[in-house]
C-alpha cells in the first residue's frame, strides 16, 4: 500500500518538496521557540492563547467533516458516497494531527506533556480532549485503512470494522463538544460563557470540514484519473450550504442576546470583534471580511445554477471554509481574551516564527494528507481501469 | 453454588464498571466535590494532614483600601514579594510576573465602577493578588493537578509538574495569573545577589502566582507582603484565618463593609477589600 506514495510524477514530487521546505522552516523556528520560550509569540499575559490553539479548535471542526459522509453512506446507505468516504475519514485523520500538534507548539514545557496521562485529572476538559481527540484519530486511522485493503481487493469491508464506523458517529460529535467545552465553562469569558458553544462549533464544523473536502476533491478530480462524481459533491455543498446557514443563526442568537439584554460583558468581545473596543479594532476587518465571505457562500450554494457550476463551487466552498476560519482561527479565541479581566485591551499579532510554525504544521497536515490521498486514488484508479 | 458464584462475578463486574462511569460523570460534573477529593489527596501528597472540607484554617487577606489610598507613592508590599519570591523585573507589561501589583478600583471592580461613587478613589491604586478562591476555577481546568487547593484554603502551584498549557489563564477571572515567556532567571543576570536563596527561581514555559508565603506561615510569619505593611505602620494589610471567629480578619470583616472581585462567578474570593 505505502509504496504507491513513493511513485509518482515530478509535480506529485515538487509539492512534497515544497511541503518538506516550509515543515523545515518551522521546524528551524519551533527549535528557537523551544530555546527561547513563547516570548517569541505575539501572545502575553492578557491574549494567552494565539493563533495555535485557534487553529487547534479550527481544526477539530475539520476533522468532523468525516461525520457527513459517513452517516449518509453507512446508516442511510446513499451509495454516492461509497467512493469518496475515504476522502473524509484520511481527512480527519490528517486534521487530528494537526491538532495535536498544535497543542504540542503551545505547550510552555512539552517534554512534560505526559503529565496529563501520569496525573489523570478528570476534571479538566483537557484531560477529555485528550482522549477524545484521539480517540477519534485511531477510529478513523482503523475505519479509513481497512475500508481501502478492502476496496483494493474489491471485498466489503470486514464485519469487525463496522462497529467502530458506527462509533465514529457519535464520536466526531463528542471531539466538538469537548473541545467547545474548553471554552464554554470558563466564568468571566462572556464571549465564551455561551450554551450554544457547542451547538456552534458543530455547525461550523460541518460547514468548514465538507466544504474543504468539496475543494480537495475537484482537486483530486483535475490531477488525477479518479472522479469522485457530480453527486457526491453536489450532495455535500447542500450539507455544507445548511451548515453554514445554521452557523450564522447561532451567531445572530449571540447578537441578540448580547446586546438586547444590554450587558456591557457580554456586549464588549462582540464589539471589539465589530467595531473596535476603547479605539482597539484591529480585528474588524477580519470579521467583516468573514461575515461577507458568509453571505456570499451560502448565497452561491443555495442558487442551484450557481452551485452545479464547478467555477462557482469552488468560490462558495473557499468563501465558507474562508468565514469559518477566520470567525474560529482568528476571532473566537481572540475575542474572548479582549477585553482583558481588568476591562482594558491588548491586542495581539501573531509573530513571524509563530505564523511559520503554525504554516509549518499545515504542511504537516498536507503531507499526511497528499501520502494517503496518493494511496486512496491510486486504489481507485486501478479500479477504473479494471 | 458454582453458578451463583458465577452470577456474583459478573455483577460485581458490571456494577464496578458502571460505578466507574458515575463516578467519572460525578466528578466532571460537581467540580466542588473533587476539588474536596484532589485536595485531601494533594494535602498527603505534599506532607501535610488531609483535613478534607472541614478544615481548621482558611488563610485570608483583607486589604483597608481607605487606608492605603493615603499611602500613594508606597509599593513596599509589591517590593517585598517581589524579592522575596525572586520575581523579575521584566518590563514587557505584555510578559511580566506578578504575584502582587496595584491596580485601580476601576480596573478591580469594572463591573462596580461608576462615576459618582468613585472619585475619592480614582486614579489612586491598590494591592491585589491571587483571591486564593473557595472554588477555584484554575484548579478545575488544570490537567495535571499542577495546580490545587490546600485544605487551608490557599491555591498552591507545583512549577515541576506544570505543563504551560495556559488553560487556568483562561479560567481565572481575575488575571492574577502569570506565564513565563521566558526564562526567567536572565532577567538576574550579573544582579545574582539580589536573589533570595531560600526561595526557587523559576524556569520558562511555566504559570506562577501568588501563594501567601505559606514557607513563612509554615513558621508562624505573615506573608511577605503583610510584614513589609506592617513594618510601614501602614497597615493596610491584614492576613488571618476565616475560620477562627475570634482572627484579626474576621474581626475587622464584622466591623466594615468589604466587598470581593467579581463575587456573582460564585468562586468565593479569599481577599476582602475594605472600602
Amino acid at each position: 500500500m505505502i509504496e504507491r506514495a513513493l511513485k509518482g510524477s515530478e509535480k506529485y514530487w515538487g509539492w512534497v518538496g515544497l511541503l518538506l521546505l516550509l515543515i523545515g522552516i518551522g521546524f528551524v523556528c519551533y527549535i528557537y521557540q523551544l530555546y527561547t520560550g513563547l516570548g517569541i509569540t505575539g501572545m502575553s499575559r492578557d491574549i494567552s492563547w494565539g493563533v495555535y490553539i485557534a487553529q487547534f479548535t479550527y481544526l477539530v471542526g475539520v476533522a468532523a467533516s468525516a461525520v457527513m459522509l459517513v452517516i449518509p453512506k453507512y446508516l442511510h446507505n446513499y451509495k454516492k458516497y461509497t467512493n469518496v468516504v475515504i476522502f473524509g475519514e484520511f481527512l480527519a485523520i490528517a486534521a487530528v494531527t494537526m491538532c495535536m500538534l498544535f497543542i504540542i507548539v503551545d505547550i510552555g514545557q512539552p517534554a512534560r506533556v505526559l503529565n496529563v496521562l501520569l496525573h489523570p485529572t478528570p476534571n479538566s476538559i483537557l484531560f477529555w480532549d485528550m482522549i477524545v481527540l484521539n480517540g477519534y484519530l485511531i477510529i478513523n486511522i482503523i475505519v479509513g485503512w481497512n475500508t481501502l485493503l478492502a476496496d483494493k481487493k474489491d471485498v466489503p469491508s470486514p464485519g469487525w470494522v463496522k462497529p467502530f464506523i458506527y462509533l465514529s458517529i457519535p464520536w466526531a460529535a463528542s471531539i466538538h463538544t469537548v473541545t467547545a467545552f474548553l471554552y464554554a465553562g470558563l466564568p468571566g469569558r462572556h464571549l465564551w460563557l455561551t450554551a450554544i458553544m457547542a451547538p456552534r462549533f458543530l455547525a461550523s464544523a460541518f460547514a468548514s470540514g465538507p466544504s474543504l473536502l468539496i475543494l480537495l476533491l475537484l482537486l483530486v478530480k483535475s490531477v488525477s484519473k479518479f472522479d469522485p462524481g457530480k453527486e457526491a459533491i453536489q450532495s455535500l455543498a447542500k450539507t455544507v450550504c445548511y451548515a453554514m446557514i445554521i452557523n450564522v443563526f447561532f451567531l445572530c442568537m449571540e447578537f441578540f442576546t448580547a446586546f438586547y439584554s444590554n450587558i456591557p460583558g457580554h456586549m464588549y468581545s462582540l464589539q471589539y470583534l465589530f467595531a473596535g473596543l476603547h479605539g482597539h479594532d484591529r480585528l474588524v476587518p477580519w470579521m467583516w471580511t468573514s461575515a461577507f465571505l458568509a453571505v456570499v457562500g451560502i448565497f452561491i450554494l443555495l442558487v442551484p445554477p450557481l452551485r452545479k457550476q464547478t467555477g462557482y463551487l469552488v468560490l462558495g466552498c473557499a468563501s465558507i471554509f474562508l468565514s469559518t476560519w477566520i470567525d474560529k482561527g482568528v476571532g473566537l479565541v481572540i475575542g474572548g481574551f479582549i477585553p482583558n479581566p481588568f476591562e482594558t485591551v491588548t491586542e495581539y499579532y501573531p509573530t513571524f516564527p509563530e505564523i511559520a510554525i503554525s504554516i509549518a504544521i499545515w504542511a504537516i497536515g498536507a503531507l499526511v494528507l497528499t501520502i494517503l490521498y496518493k494511496i486512496a486514488i491510486s486504489v481507485r484508479e486501478e479500479q477504473q481501469i479494471a | 453454588m458454582k453458578a451463583s458464584r458465577r452470577e456474583f462475578l459478573k455483577l460485581a463486574g458490571v456494577s464496578a464498571l458502571f460505578g466507574l462511569g458515575a463516578n467519572a460523570a460525578f466528578e466532571l460534573l460537581t467540580p466542588g466535590a473533587l476539588e474536596a477529593s484532589s485536595e485531601v489527596a494533594h494535602g498527603t501528597a505534599h506532607g501535610e494532614a488531609a483535613e478534607g472540607v472541614h478544615a481548621a484554617t482558611r488563610w485570608a487577606m483583607v486589604i483597608d483600601v481607605r487606608k492605603c489610598i493615603l499611602q500613594e507613592d508606597c509599593n513596599d508590599c509589591v517590593l517585598a514579594c517581589n524579592a522575596t519570591h525572586n520575581i523579575p523585573t521584566v518590563g514587557n507589561p505584555k510578559e511580566e510576573i506578578k504575584w502582587i501589583w496595584k491596580d485601580t478600583f476601576e480596573h478591580l471592580f469594572p463591573d462596580q465602577h461608576s462615576q459618582y461613587v468613585d472619585e475619592g478613589l480614582k486614579g489612586k491604586t491598590f494591592p491585589v493578588m491571587c483571591n486564593h478562591c473557595e472554588h477555584p476555577p484554575c484548579v478545575r481546568v488544570c490537567p495535571t493537578k499542577a495546580t490545587f487547593k490546600r485544605p487551608d484554603g490557599i491555591v498552591m502551584m507545583d512549577m515541576h509538574r506544570c505543563i504551560g498549557c495556559r488553560f487556568c489563564m483562561a479560567a481565572c477571572p481575575y488575571g492574577a495569573r502569570s506565564f513565563n515567556w521566558r526564562d526567567p532567571r536572565k532577567y538576574f543576570e550579573g544582579k545574582e545577589a539580589m536573589l533570595n536563596p531560600e526561595q526557587p527561581t523559576r524556569t520558562k514555559g511555566v504559570v506562577e502566582k501568588c501563594t501567601f508565603c505559606p514557607e513563612r506561615l509554615a513558621k508562624g510569619l505573615e506573608p511577605a507582603c503583610v510584614e513589609a505593611c506592617k513594618k510601614r505602620k501602614s497597615d493596610c494589610l491584614i492576613f488571618g484565618n476565616l475560620n477562627d471567629p475570634e482572627s484579626e480578619v474576621r474581626k475587622i470583616l464584622r466591623k466594615r463593609t468589604s466587598i470581593r472581585r467579581k463575587p456573582e462567578l460564585g468562586t468565593q474570593p479569599s481577599v476582602f477589600f475594605l472600602v
